[in-house]
């Protein structure tokens, strides 16, 4: 027995000494506020505090707590009180993983410092990694903390910035998938593989299921229905479980089930493996054995952008610069490591865990398993993190398979390491191509050829390579382009979805192009970009009208700042300033992308919004509802959230292509729209009413009229409401044509970001000094959470630039593999422009991708400026921004 | 579940006699912080594991002509202690090892047992000049800590013997010293390389001097070459005595994900002038 007190309260637990303490406050003790995130001391998730003094749990054995005080996050201190309002009232939690680790630090930091400065805050937290919010938020709330209370907020609907509605449980600890299983769950495992390629041979797996704790082995032969998935049916390729050979490393080929409370240890599983040669470069697999028989050349896909002639163009141009820039696999790297349980309501497999798309998950995993749709029910649990890379299934089909089968319910969790190995990447791009302007500036042309790693299996390679042609002009008028994108397969990691599908790297090339060709046209970077900026009126790429272009509006509100910014660094060794534009078509590309809401009165006097929108940090719970509260005319205080769950809310798509803001925020409208005129109808009141709830009864006041609806005396509808209503909306696009014209997107969203830096030039390395971010969102739903999406991704656009680059084998933890901490982001200013687009809820545009964009083009414009030196490889190590600067003088 | 077997598989003595008795008895995993052996355990940590973080003596600073610390003393213990300047790089180097968390838990003598090349605090102990003090039931050993560390992940530890203590000798205590680390980001970063440079100074001429690198070797060294240049010069001239041909004279860098070694070459060259600068600043 181990005597310990927890939270001011005794607690004796039957555990072995060397037990990390995070698995015993999890495991025994069923204290799940503490996060584990990589189990290695990296990322400070796990942190809790012993006798005072913050330590990683994953760290410590539990013999070491023996007789000392535990504070976890569970723990109800008058500094965590005033921590988490702070962290509430700055927006301060996302996605909310890392939010326990960040509030045990800055208590720590507290207590010793009751009102510590900003840079006291940034050293003390240190230790703690953020994959969300670039960090400063969480500085501003330990500041405040320190500081008198401020008064919450009040505002409410559109336009506020509303604390988040799940708020409360972020700064809890939220359930997350690892969080909640039923009680016996099995304890999955998965074989994977070691090799890029290997064949691979069973011996025998009778004798392994026989094991004590081995509850059931699978292999690909088990899968009942197809074993084969893809985002984008027509592509599926990937199987959940896979047969020999395995086409990357980390690939699940088994799985075993343990018992509950069995050492779940895959050591002497009974494999064989031949490694094979594996095709690591585009370049080698383009002329080598083919991954995927029906995939000549290893290509996945082509996109194509071609309008005018481009060579022409060029040929007839005053200006033309011509260059080339590389990218590697850049890892998501939220602190959320995959996770779910598994379970049998009846007929219906349950399957809890972290996405961002139920709706295919359920597709997807009804069809791996032989299922009809309505046998599966995915139920989203708060997600960690997600940027892309759980729009795809992971553990699903793998739990419930394991569920399927022995009928027993099951839980599973990837290791950091099995979660960096097995989940898909930002595609390696390898770009070139030329871009030409006029005597007086304008852009005449451009021709770009781009070469995307996009691994193993299809995943998100076909949306990538279409999304990249599109967009690679940038947010400029470009009279004649040719641009072609290939999907090229090796045995790499999966490349899928990662906030912006390929238009990051795009964007790398092009705006570190438009720097030049803005000095040998003479002009200055910003007013070369506000020249040649869209306007509305203008034809994009694809030969679509755009309207509502805020492009013109960004780059100007960037002017002041540009003007001071390169007056100080001027004469500075090392100083330099950059900039960098982007717009993001937001949604499917050229596909349908529909989005459903219901919304309902109950009889208890709620308004119940079923919002199957995935929150992921992003802030749809809040900001759909915000959106619905305003048409509807009644308070946010009024609402109660259900969903998302397949159960009970209808399909409002996956969360991606920054696209629920304005699809689903589109349906929120419609639905609340339609509650309200029919509560209107009901109530025989005219537009201009006004509603209010009191208790179960619903006033409608018209001009002096007031009517009162009992919603309690309303016979209840099928969903247990009083009146409830539903609404879709499907963003009207057109499909591309073979030579990519056509209107891919109903909206888009503009942005413009400039980098103030410092280039140390005897060691390559850089410092951020200052990113001023103009970004049109159209409107602003929640200014402050469109604040936090900026800053955050910014962060990742910070590691992209500087320090990101996942190298199988190699990097697969997050020690090797480096994303931002505190210190690596600067200051950020964000100005918010809205230019309102006609098809946008009350005019907004999405936002979560397109800010990660410019930022990396401005850090490797910025480091140009500063030093002349051209990166044309990321990220800009310390190495070879060194050698970039050597080769300039020599 | 299996806590009978679980108990002989860790100890956690409450005396050095008591920890020597049970280390000579088997193949004992030494644990004080337990950040370097949790990261790569696995899911579970396997023993037998002797836990010395509750063996008198074992933590704390002391010392009068001598600095005596403890092996299982944390770092952050180390940055809040009142020590000479001759320590401050020691000190700067116990604020930038993982991050607060780690600090609190992970221990001077776990990081040199651990024998990372990688390791942040042993440049400061080699330019101290720091020994180790290893004890074992047959008796007590000290060695230099150039002796102990023989490669990556190597270290003169015997079986059955354990690291009590890093001294400091009274020689080693005189004049200030600075830490400078690089890595590609600003927290939570491990070393492409970091230098520790302490400098005795009497009137304006450098009379001592003691170089230390790391990461761009096997194990760190000290600058034997660069030390010698150094001393007799003139401070404000003491860094520009650094050349670059004498700091690699005793580097053997290698290419890794971190930065290649033709950059550690280039780059420790600067770390070195920089750390001398900020010692005699």
């Amino acid at each position: 027995m181990i005597a310990f007190s927890l939270n001011g309260r005794e607690v004796e637990v039957e555990a072995p000494p060397a037990e990390r303490l995070s698995e015993v406050l999890r495991e025994r003790l069923g204290m799940v506020g503490t996060k584990v995130g990589c189990d290695a001391g990296d990322c400070g998730a796990c942190t809790v505090l012993l006798d005072g003094a913050s330590v990683c749990a994953c760290l410590t054995p539990v013999a070491q707590a023996e007789g000392r005080k535990v504070t976890t996050v569970e723990g109800n201190t008058p500094t965590l009180a005033r921590l988490r309002a702070a962290f509430l009232a700055h927006g301060a939690a996302q996605c909310g993983i890392c939010t326990p680790g960040m509030l045990m630090s800055a208590a720590e930091l507290l207590e010793e410092t009751p009102k510590p400065t900003a840079d006291k805050v940034e050293a003390a937290l240190g230790g703690v990694l953020c994959r969300c919010t670039g960090y400063r938020s969480i500085i501003a709330a330990v500041v405040s903390a320190g500081q008198e209370a401020l008064a919450p907020t009040v505002a409410d609907g559109v336009g506020a910035s509303v604390q988040r509605l799940d708020g409360a449980a972020k700064v809890a600890g939220d359930s997350f998938g690892a969080d909640a299983w039923p009680s016996g769950a099995l304890v999955v495992k998965a074989v994977r593989s070691p090799h890029p390629h290997a064949g691979f041979e069973f011996g025998d797996l009778d004798a392994y299921r026989a094991r004590p704790g081995v509850a059931a082995v699978f292999t690909a032969a088990d899968i009942p229905g197809r074993n084969a998935f893809s985002v984008i049916p027509p592509f599926a390729d990937q199987p959940a479980i896979a047969a020999s050979p395995a086409r990357f490393r980390g690939e699940c080929v088994a799985l075993v089930a343990f018992d509950a409370g069995a050492e779940p240890d895959l050591a002497g599983f009974p494999i064989t493996w031949t490694p094979l040669p594996a095709l690591a470069l585009p370049a080698e697999a383009e002329v080598g054995a083919l991954l995927h028989p029906n995939r000549p050349g290893n290509l996945l896909i082509e996109g194509r952008v071609i309008k005018g002639d481009a060579a022409a163009a060029l040929a007839a141009s005053a200006h033309v610069v011509e260059g080339g820039m590389t990218t590697g696999f850049v890892e998501h790297a939220y602190i959320e490591p995959e996770a779910g349980a598994a379970w049998m309501e009846g007929e219906t497999l349950v399957i809890r865990a972290c996405t961002q798309a139920p709706g295919m998950d359920r597709e997807d995993t009804a069809a791996i398993l032989g299922l009809p749709m309505e046998r599966v029910r995915i139920i989203p649990s708060a997600v960690g993190g997600g940027f892309g890379s759980k729009l795809d299934i992971s553990l699903q089909p793998l739990i419930g398979l394991v569920t399927l089968k022995t009928g027993r319910p099951s839980r599973m969790i990837y290791s950091r390491h099995e979660s960096m190995t097995s989940t898909t990447k930002r595609h390696p791009a390898e770009m070139r191509g030329r871009i030409g302007c006029d005597a007086s500036g304008r852009i005449t042309g451009i021709e770009f050829e781009g070469r995307f790693n996009t691994g193993a299996y299809s995943s998100w390679g076909p949306t990538v390579a279409n999304r990249v042609p599109v967009h690679v002009s940038g947010p400029y008028f470009t009279p004649a382009i040719t641009a072609r994108a290939r999907a090229i397969h090796t045995h790499g990691p999966v490349s899928g979805a990662f906030r912006g599908f390929g238009v990051p790297q795009g964007a790398l090339w092009q705006e570190t192009l438009y720097d030049r060709l803005a000095d040998k046209a003479g002009l200055d970077r910003l007013e070369f970009r506000i020249l040649n900026a869209l306007r509305d009126g203008d034809a994009s790429a694809t030969g679509q009208v755009l309207r509502a272009t805020g492009i013109h509006d960004c780059l100007t509100a960037l002017r002041p700042h540009w003007t001071r910014a390169l007056a100080e660094a001027k004469g500075q060794p090392g100083r330099g300033v950059g900039v960098a534009s982007c717009w993001y078509g937001c949604g499917n590309t050229a596909l349908p992308n529909p989005s459903t809401i219901r919304i309902g009165l109950s009889p208890k006097g709620e308004v119940v919004l079923h919002q199957g929108a995935t929150d992921i940090g992003q802030g749809s719970n809040t900001v759909i509802a915000q959106i619905a509260a305003e048409a509807l005319g009644l308070p946010l205080a009024a609402f109660r959230l259900i969903g998302p769950d397949t159960g009970l809310t209808p399909d409002a798509g996956k969360t991606s292509a920054s696209r629920q803001t304005y699809v689903s925020g589109r349906a929120a409208k419609a639905a609340a729209e339609k509650l309200r005129g029919e509560l209107l109808r009901r109530a025989n009141a005219g537009e201009g009413a006004t509603l209010a709830l009191e208790g179960a009864e619903l006033v409608v006041r018209d001009r002096g009229t007031t009517t009162r609806i009992d919603l309690a005396a309303l016979p209840p509808d099928a969903h247990g409401h009083s009146v409830t209503t539903e609404a879709s909306y499907d963003p009207p696009t057109t499909a591309l044509d073979a030579n990519g014209q056509g209107a891919p997107y109903a909206v888009y969203g503009y942005g413009a970001q400039m980098v103030e830096l410092e280039v140390d030039r005897a060691l390559g390395t850089v410092k951020l000094l200052k990113i001023t971010a103009a970004h049109d969102l159209g409107r602003a739903i929640n200014p402050m959470l469109a604040r936090g999406q900026i800053e955050g991704g910014i962060a990742q656009g910070i590691g992209l630039a500087l320090m990101e680059e996942y190298l199988p084998g190699r990097t697969e933890n997050l020690h090797d593999y480096l994303i931002p901490t505190f210190g690596d982001v600067p200051p950020i200013e964000s100005l918010l422009i809205e230019v309102p687009d006609p098809e946008g809820p009350y005019g907004a545009k999405g936002l979560g991708e397109h800010v990660l964009i410019p930022t990396a083009p401005a850090i490797l414009n910025a480091i140009r400026h500063a030093t002349g030196a051209e990166i044309t490889r990321v990220p800009a190590l310390p190495h070879r921004v060194l050698e970039a600067l050597e080769g300039r003088d020599d | 579940m299996k806590s009978g077997s679980a108990v002989l598989d860790y100890s956690r003595p409450k005396s050095l006699d008591e920890a020597l008795r049970t280390l000579a008895g088997g193949d004992w995993r030494v644990l004080a912080g337990g950040t370097d052996l949790y990261p790569v355990a696995g899911p579970r940590l396997a023993g037998p594991v002797l836990d010395v973080t509750a063996i008198p003596g074992f933590s704390g600073l002391s010392g009068d002509q001598d600095l005596r610390i403890g092996a299982a003393t944390t770092w952050t213990d180390i940055a809040n202690a009142n020590l000479p300047e001759a320590a401050r790089a020691l000190q700067q180097a116990a604020r930038q090892i993982g991050g607060r968390q780690v600090q609190n838990a992970g221990t001077i003598g776990g990081n040199l047992c651990n024998a990372s090349p990688a390791a942040d605090g042993v440049p400061p102990l080699l330019a101290l000049g720091a020994e180790v003090e290893l004890v074992s039931a047959a008796g007590t050993r000290r060695l230099g800590l150039q002796d102990f560390l023989l490669g990556p992940r190597r270290t003169a530890l015997r079986t059955g013997e354990i690291l009590a203590a890093i001294v400091v000798p009274g020689s080693g205590l005189r004049g200030r010293s600075a830490f400078v680390k690089l890595g590609a980001r600003s927290h939570l970063v491990i070393s492409i390389a970091m230098v520790a440079a302490r400098l005795a100074v009497d009137g304006d001429r450098v009379t001592e001097a003691a170089i230390a690198v790391g990461a761009a070797s096997p194990v760190a060294v000290r600058l034997p070459q660069v030390e010698a240049a150094l001393v007799g010069a003139r401070v404000a001239e003491a860094a520009l005595r650094v050349t670059s041909a004498d700091v690699v004279a005793s580097l053997a860098p290698i290419d890794d994900v971190r930065a290649t070694a033709a950059y550690r070459r280039a780059a420790v060259a600067e770390l070195v002038r920089r750390a001398v600068s900020e010692a005699l600043a």
